[in-house]
Parts: structure tokens; C-alpha cells; sequence
């Protein structure tokens, strides 16, 4: 049933139009539904999944259908033919706004995108190859084996089949490598960049993704219309598509569609309505959709979908795979990370102050020390969270001082958090897949298509061993953020295996776990050092560090204050002095 | 271009720009002390502006019912998670002043009581929105995201352009200049309104200065926008900062509507464009630097004046692409934020 969908989807659109006594008008309506849903399915990816707010949409949907129209009414170009560059004109409008602005946090792009849908308004409005406000008008109908498509029925078809592949695009996007690391940008921006996932692409992606899809609706416009003029493509239609975004549930391809069915029903009554009522004069559906969006912000803040859907995660069926292939190993003994003279002010406060060690491979090294001793700070340095002010970090002889976190994963460096950091929307297998990230090579493009089934599988399979690995085999498919605080620290763990590290940093990975798990935990830990991977441990739980560290490094106030085997390190009195205060 | 039209130009940029500096100093205000970015700033101005005129031609601005409105719903709104004493002040504040500023208005309007104590009557009206639409919108998101917040900003938007329409009409009105006199500097002549706007501007300034810098409330102010959490902490209600802040942009913008009423046409949903303008300059401080959001602004004034003179059908095309560049550069400086929510 859920394989057939499309194609049930697909015949209702060829034959609801001409269901005998079906008034015209509810045709109409229904097409403006579908070109909005359009639209607002990229909104899903853009806001709802990425957590990312545009208010240009409408002008990339301009975009599209100004394209098109310049092309096939002043050089006689086939719609057919104008279609890929119609896409390609918003896509490449909102990769050049998307590069200027999606470095920066959030509410940038959302007052960019404000500021730059008002001036291309202006700008559609006054250039002569556009038409100024009078527009283009006597564009093409679409024509498919002769057929003109100028009924309204017949364009019903058509929207609703663009809507469909829309939709099936989406999954598509969403359920592939890259839309993982989409989904992942709202929450666990952190984790997908220690993943490997270079975050600022990612959200380029979304951008564009949502863009095209807004392209392809304006393109589809052009043709279905027959004309184009700037007003459904400024500010205030932008904002119409962030409302039936918000409304339905911005994080749900459903929700996009029952949105726009409502907004676009609300307004066509309130269209009707509020003159007869208030007389007319005013543009009283504004004041409605503004209170409504207000309203649903406060009432139902993840939109009217969620309240009618049981939230379920799908199952994902896993299918036999070939392992990926792996690092080759260090040898045991060989360094693996060189540390020396680490440093990092944060203001006036040295949270790291001339920090020094060394590990090798097939070693695993405690770092502890009291709170803010700085252990956390430290690992930020050492993955690439953070940069440091001195200090040089070798990796395996190679010198990776300063460099960003995922150059950092790429060369085999994994890692927990302290304060888990998985993607709340995805099933636990899902947030551990994402550690796959850079042993896949599908293109967004490929993943639409469904050309990386094959890759796909092998990194679900490889996700599914790590998960066994850590003692969680059977919780794949529930939703990351339902399991106990330790199982999720084991879900991190399991993440960072999949990158196959050559040096694994965890971050208090004992903590909320019980002793059972605890024990399942350092024999997993035993064995990989085994592997010879090398392991920094920061760890408060001072019989499970003691239990499996060869040496500790301790910390205290940002400098090393002793170092050396367990036993030794216990007995240090700076180490006693530092924990407890004086000589106890 | 003679120096003449030169200097024109430049005294139109910074006449201008100064009101534009008054937004960008609310608007990074607010978003400091509120996380709200304040996309229905324009509408305080353009209500303001609007109710000025009115009031000139000795009629009762309808603005008032919005006034009343406004107060009665944010009654209905906090009234249920308000006990004891708060409950009296919420009514004086929601409810009794409303009433006050009607009656005054009511009263004073057909006598035409000239154009300050107009200019103070159409402040007076329409400020008070700014606190009501904090308490209506805002304040139950709570500690929602900056992006939810937004969203929620462009959707008061929205309504208040609805609502500008419905009492303003579509007709456009000007209002009346503080000062008809003018002065000749060299080859340049200053009206006395220009001189009103740059002298009330500048005090305003200081006065802000002032209160961020000296007193208790100000400096509480400034604490919420450093650290929410810690403001609560030492028992700063951060509600109240946000009513607080919200005042001051209805203040501010509501005198920057009736400043520039007599210098152009103001339409009722003509506001959202020069509030805008002042976002482009509290862009350039990235939302946070006041002085830079002040030259922002008068540049933008600047450039604003010099492009309508010669390319004024892409005015607004213009003054908009200026913050590319600054995007530009801001993201080439920081490095890529991750924003988690």
C-alpha cells in the first residue's frame, strides 16, 4: 500500500477533475492548493527539518516563472525545454543568497531573505525584460502530444502529478545520506559536524532544495496561468508559505499539504466573508492569517498535523550488506596524538593552559580532573570544535592544529558529548547512520533518484553492528530521544564507531549508566583498544577510569598537574590537594 | 551634479538617516532584551505618522478604537495568570490609560491644540500598542526560539498592516512641519523640521544613553540582554524588561512616524519600508553594536537620498542590496555558526 501510493495518488489527479458535477470553482481552488503545497513541501525541508526561515520563497518562485516566461514567449523556447533552467534560475538565485548569509546564525537568512524578496519585488516591478507591473502575459500552455493543457481540469492533472514527484523527491532527499545530515542541522548541528558533515553545505542544500521546488511551482504557474506579474511573488505571499508551513507542522510533508489546503480554503472564504461582514475596503484576510499564525505559534507550536497523526516512526527493514571497508590499523605502540602546549582564553579565563600529552595506539588515556578543570574544553580543542590560541596538535605525525571539525573526522577522529547531542526527529539506528557520513559517496542528486540504495544498505548495515557492538541491538528503530539518558550516551558511542576511528574521545560515557551497562561498556572499551584504536577518556566515575585507564592525565585549572599510571596518579598529593581541598 | 544638489542630497541622507538610527536603536534593543526581532516596528511609525495627520484636521483618529482594542485584548490575555496587586496595575496599564488617552482626545482634538500637543497625542495613542502586542504575542512564546519568535514578528506584521488598512484607508496623508522656518547656510538651506528631527534624535540618544548608564531599570535592562538566565537569577523580571523594551520602540517609533509625516507621504502600510531600513543598519551592527547601528543608519540615509536621485525606480532595490555586502563580510569574518535550538 505505502509503494502504491504515488500511483493511486498519480490516477486520482487524472480523474477527480472530471468527475461529472464537480463545480469548476472547487477545481480552481484545488489547483492553487497543489502550486502552494509545492512550495511549502520545501519549506518542510528548509524550516520544519533544517530549522532554517526563509521569507523569499515566493520570490523563487518568481524566479522560476519569469524564467520561463521571458524564454518561451520572446525566443519561442518548449516549456518542456525551459523547465530544467527555470529550476536552475532559483537554485542558483538561492545558492548566491544562501552563500552570503547561511554562515551566519539562523535569523540572518530570515532578515535577509525579508530585505531581499522586498527589493526583487521592486526589482521585477520596474526592469523593462521583465514587463515592469504589467508583467508577461500570452505564455505558452503547456503541450503534451498535441494536447494544449488551458483547462483547468487538465491543470489540475498536472499540478497534482508535479505535487506527487515533489513529495516523492522529498522522502527521498530525506531518507538518504545527506538528507540525514538535513536533519540533523536542527539540535545536533554539533554532532553532524563531528561526523563529518560539513554543516554549512548541508544547509546550503536545504536552501536550494526548497528553492527548486519553489522554481519548479513557478514554473508550473507560468505555464497554467499564462501570465506573470511581480504581485504573487512578493513579501507577503513569502509569508503566506512560512503559515501553511507553521499550520500544518512544519517538520511533516503531510502537514505542507493540509497547510496549504487550509490556508488556501481560509482565505478563499474570508475572501467572501469578512467584506460582506465588515464591508469592504479592507484586506481583513491579512489581519486573519497574521492573528492565526500568531495563535498557532502559541497553541500548537509543531502544527495541527502531529494532533491529528499517531507519531510513529517507520521501521526501516534492514538488508544484508558488504561491510565498508576500513581504516587500516595502527599499529599498537605507534603515536597516534601528540599534544603540546595546548592553550585557550576564553575573555579574561585560561580554560586551557599549556596542555601536554601523548597517546598511542592501542592505548586508553583518563584525563580527569574537578569541575571546570578544563577536560571539556580540552576535547573541543582536540576535535575541531574549538581553535586554540597556542599549542600544536599532531595526529599520526600530521599536524592538525585549528582545523575545523569535520577535516578533524575525516582523518579518524571520533567523539561522544557530554551533554548527548543526537537529532531528535530521526530512530536511533538513523542518528548512529549518520556517524556513516563520510565512509558514503551519494550525491543529494543520487539520493533523490534512489541510484544509492546500494551504499545506502551498507551503511545501515555497518550502523546496525555498531549498535549491536555497544549493547543495543533490537532499539533501532525507536525514536533516538525516548531512550534513558546512559543508552542514549551508548547511541554516541556507537555514532562515533561508525566513523572508524583511529582515536575515540568520549566524554563521560559511564554517567547514567548502571553498573551492568557499565561493565558491557568497558569490555567494549577493552576490546577496541585491543583493535588498537586509542581512546581519551573523560570520565568523573573514578572506578570505571581507574578500572581501564593505562595512564590518567589530570587537569586542574587548566594546566596538568600530574600524570602517570592509576595507581601512582591516586597517591599524587596535588592530585588529593585538587580533588579534596588539602591533605584529607 | 553642482555642490548644491551635493549638498541636498546629503542633508536629505541625513535627515532621514537619523530616523532610521532611531529604529535600528530599537530594534537592536528589543532583539537584546527580547530575542524578538521586530519586523512590526514600521507600523508604529506609520500609525503614528497617520494619527498625526489626522488629528491636524481636527477629527478623532481612529487609531483610537485600535488603542482600545489592543488594551482590552491584552487584558483578556494576561488577566488569567495575574493575582493581586499586579492585577490592578495590569488594569491601569491595559485599560484605564487607553480610556484616559481617549478622552483626552476626544476633547483636545476639535480644538486643534497645535501641532505639538497634537504630535504628543498621536505619540500617546500609539505607543501603548507596542506593550499590548508584547503581551498579546510574545510574551506567552516565552523562551520559544529566535526563529519562532520571528515568525511570530512577521505575523503581527501582517495583522497590523491589515488593521492599518481597515482604519487608515488607502489614501496617504502627510502632517503638518513642527517648524515652517528656514535658514541659509551658506548655499544651503536647512528647514527648521530637518533641524527638529536631528535635535529630538540626538536627545533622544543621550537620553538612552542616560537611562542604560544610570539608572536601576536601564541597567536591568542591559543585564537581561547579557544573560537572561541570570537576570532571573538575581530577580530581574525579564517580563518586565520585554514590556520595558517594547515601550521604548513604541515611544521611539510612534515619534519617528509623527517626525516624518511632514517630510513625505505616509501610506498605512508605508512604516514596514523605512522600519526595514532601520534593520538594514541594525544588520550592519550585527544586531548588537549600537554606534554602528547609528553611522549604519545615516549611511543608509545617504545612500538612499543619492539613489533616488539618480536611479529612483530601483531606490528600494538599492538601499536593500546594501546589506549584501555586509553579509558578505560578516560571514567571511565569523566563522560558521551552529545554532542549536
Amino acid at each position: 500500500m505505502t509503494r502504491l501510493w504515488p500511483v493511486m495518488a498519480m490516477l486520482l489527479c487524472l480523474t477527480v477533475p472530471w468527475i461529472p458535477g464537480l463545480p469548476l470553482f472547487s477545481v480552481t481552488l484545488g489547483n492553487l492548493i497543489g502550486l502552494a503545497a509545492i512550495v511549502t513541501v520545501g519549506l518542510v525541508v528548509l524550516t520544519g527539518v533544517g530549522g532554517m526561515t526563509s521569507f523569499a520563497q515566493a520570490s523563487f518562485v518568481g524566479f522560476g516563472a519569469y524564467t520561463t516566461a521571458i524564454l518561451s514567449t520572446r525566443y519561442g523556447v518548449s516549456p518542456w525545454l525551459t523547465l530544467p533552467l527555470a529550476i536552475a534560475a532559483a537554485g542558483i538565485a538561492a545558492a548566491a543568497v544562501g552563500a552570503i548569509t547561511l554562515r551566519l546564525s539562523g535569523h540572518y537568512l530570515a532578515l535577509g531573505t525579508i530585505a531581499w524578496s522586498v527589493s526583487l519585488f521592486y526589482l521585477f516591478g520596474n526592469l523593462d525584460l521583465v514587463g515592469r507591473n504589467d508583467g508577461i502575459d500570452g505564455i505558452p500552455p503547456l503541450v503534451i502530444l498535441g494536447w494544449k493543457l488551458i483547462d483547468v481540469r487538465a491543470s489540475f492533472a498536472v499540478i497534482g502529478i508535479g505535487l506527487v514527484l515533489a513529495v516523492i523527491a522529498t522522502r527521498h532527499l530525506l531518507d538518504s545520506r545527506w538528507g540525514r545530515a538535513i536533519r540533523a542541522l536542527r539540535g545536533a548541528a554539533g554532532a553532524a559536524s563531528s561526523c563529518g558533515v560539513e554543516v554549512p553545505k548541508a544547509r546550503l542544500l536545504a536552501f536550494v532544495y526548497a528553492a527548486v521546488l519553489a522554481g519548479f511551482a513557478g514554473w508550473l504557474f507560468a505555464h497554467l496561468q499564462r501570465a506573470v506579474n511581480p504581485t504573487p511573488f512578493g513579501l507577503n505571499a513569502s509569508i503566506q508559505y512560512m503559515l501553511m508551513a507553521v499550520i500544518g507542522g512544519a517538520a511533516q510533508l503531510p502537514g505542507a499539504i493540509l497547510g496549504a489546503a487550509l490556508v488556501v480554503l481560509v482565505n478563499d472564504r474570508l475572501q467572501d466573508w469578512l467584506p460582506r461582514l465588515l464591508g469592504s475596503g479592507g484586506n481583513y484576510e491579512t489581519i486573519a492569517f497574521g492573528v492565526l499564525l500568531i495563535v498557532v505559534l502559541q497553541a500548537a507550536p509543531s502544527g495541527l498535523w502531529p494532533l491529528l497523526s499517531r507519531g510513529r516512526t517507520r521501521a526501516r527493514t534492514l538488508t544484508p550488506a558488504p561491510a565498508l571497508p576500513v581504516r587500516s590499523a595502527r599499529p599498537v605502540g605507534s603515536p597516534v596524538l601528540e599534544v603540546s602546549g595546548l592553550r585557550r582564553s576564553f575573555g579574561g579565563l585560561v580554560a586551557v593552559d599549556g596542555l601536554s600529552f601523548r597517546l598511542a595506539a592501542g592505548e586508553l588515556l583518563g584525563l580527569i580532573g574537578p569541575n571546570g578543570a578544563g577536560k571539556s574544553t580540552s576535547f573541543n580543542l582536540l576535535t575541531g570544535i574549538l581553535a586554540p590560541d597556542a599549542g600544536v596538535v599532531r595526529l599520526c605525525g600530521e599536524e592538525v592544529t585549528g582545523l575545523a571539525a569535520p577535516a578533524m573526522a575525516r582523518r579518524g577522529v571520533a567523539r561522544s558529548f557530554q551533554h548527548v547531542k543526537l537529532a531528535s526527529g530521526m530512530s536511533v539506528i538513523e542518528n548512529v547512520a549518520l556517524g556513516t557520513h563520510l565512509r558514503g559517496r551519494a550525491s543529494p542528486l543520487a539520493g533523490i533518484l534512489r541510484r544509492d540504495r546500494a551504499e545506502e544498505a551498507m551503511l545501515f548495515a555497518e550502523a546496525a553492528r555498531q549498535l549491536e557492538r555497544v549493547g543495543l541491538a533490537g532499539f533501532e528503530d525507536r525514536p533516538a530521544t525516548s531512550l534513558a539518558l546512559g543508552q542514549q550516551r551508548l547511541v554516541e558511542i556507537a555514532r562515533a564507531l561508525c566513523l572508524d576511528p583511529t582515536l575515540l574521545l568520549l566524554d563521560e560515557p559511564a554517567a547514567g549508566l548502571r553498573h551492568q551497562e557499565k561493565q558491557a561498556l568497558a569490555t567494549l572499551l577493552r576490546r577496541l583498544k585491543a583493535e588498537g584504536m586509542a581512546i581519551l577518556l573523560v570520565e568523573h566515575d573514578m572506578e570505571f577510569v581507574m578500572g581501564l585507564a593505562d595512564r590518567l592525565v589530570v587537569m586542574d585549572f587548566g594546566t596538568r598537574i600530574a600524570e602517570g599510571a592509576p595507581e601512582a596518579v591516586r597517591r599524587d598529593p596535588a592530585v588529593i590537594e585538587a580533588y579534596l581541598g588539602g591533605v584529607a | 551634479m553642482d555642490q548644491q544638489v551635493l549638498l541636498i542630497l546629503v542633508q536629505d541622507g541625513i535627515v532621514n538617516g537619523a530616523l532610521y538610527a532611531l529604529l535600528a536603536l530599537c530594534l537592536v534593543l528589543v532583539f537584546a532584551v527580547t530575542r524578538v526581532i521586530l519586523i512590526p516596528q514600521g507600523e508604529f511609525v506609520s500609525f503614528a505618522a497617520l494619527t498625526y495627520a489626522t488629528l491636524d484636521t481636527g477629527h478623532v483618529p481612529a487609531s483610537l478604537y485600535l488603542l482600545a482594542s489592543f488594551g482590552a485584548a491584552a487584558f483578556l490575555r494576561s488577566v488569567w495568570s495575574t493575582r493581586g496587586r499586579a492585577l490592578v496595575f495590569l488594569a491601569v496599564e491595559t485599560l484605564v490609560l487607553p480610556a484616559a488617552i481617549a478622552a483626552l482626545t476626544v476633547w483636545l482634538a476639535p480644538l486643534k491644540p497645535g501641532v505639538v500637543v497634537q504630535a504628543a497625542l498621536a505619540v500617546a495613542i500609539v505607543a501603548p500598542m507596542a506593550p499590548y502586542l508584547y503581551r498579546l504575542a510574545f510574551q506567552p512564546l516565552g523562551e520559544a526560539s529566535v526563529l519562532v519568535l520571528l515568525i511570530a514578528a512577521v505575523g503581527a506584521h501582517l495583522a497590523m498592516t491589515g488593521f492599518g488598512l481597515m482604519i487608515f484607508g488607502p489614501e496617504g496623508a502627510r502632517g503638518p512641519a513642527f517648524s515652517d522656518a528656514m535658514f541659509s547656510l551658506g548655499a544651503l538651506d536647512v528647514s527648521g523640521q530637518s533641524l527638529w528631527i536631528l535635535g529630538l534624535t540626538s536627545a533622544l540618544m543621550a537620553g538612552l544613553y542616560l537611562f542604560f548608564e544610570f539608572t536601576l531599570l536601564g541597567t536591568a535592562l542591559r543585564a537581561t540582554a547579557v544573560n537572561r538566565l541570570g537576570a532571573r537569577l538575581v530577580g530581574i523580571r525579564t517580563t518586565q524588561s520585554g514590556l520595558i523594551a517594547f515601550t521604548l520602540a513604541g515611544l521611539i517609533g510612534a515619534l519617528s512616524g509623527v517626525l516624518i509625516a511632514p517630510l513625505t507621504t505616509v501610506y498605512y502600510d508605508g512604516g514596514f519600508l523605512i522600519g526595514l531600513k532601520g534593520f538594514v543598519a541594525a544588520i550592519v551592527g550585527g544586531l548588537a553594536s549600537y554606534p554602528l547601528a547609528v553611522l549604519a543608519a545615516l549611511a543608509v540615509g545617504i545612500v538612499e537620498s543619492f539613489s533616488s536621485f539618480w536611479a529612483s525606480a530601483f531606490k528600494e532595490v538599492i538601499v536593500f542590496a546594501v546589506i549584501i555586502p555586509v553579509l558578505l563580510w560578516r560571514s567571511l569574518r565569523h566563522g560558521p555558526a551552529e545554532d542549536e535550538e
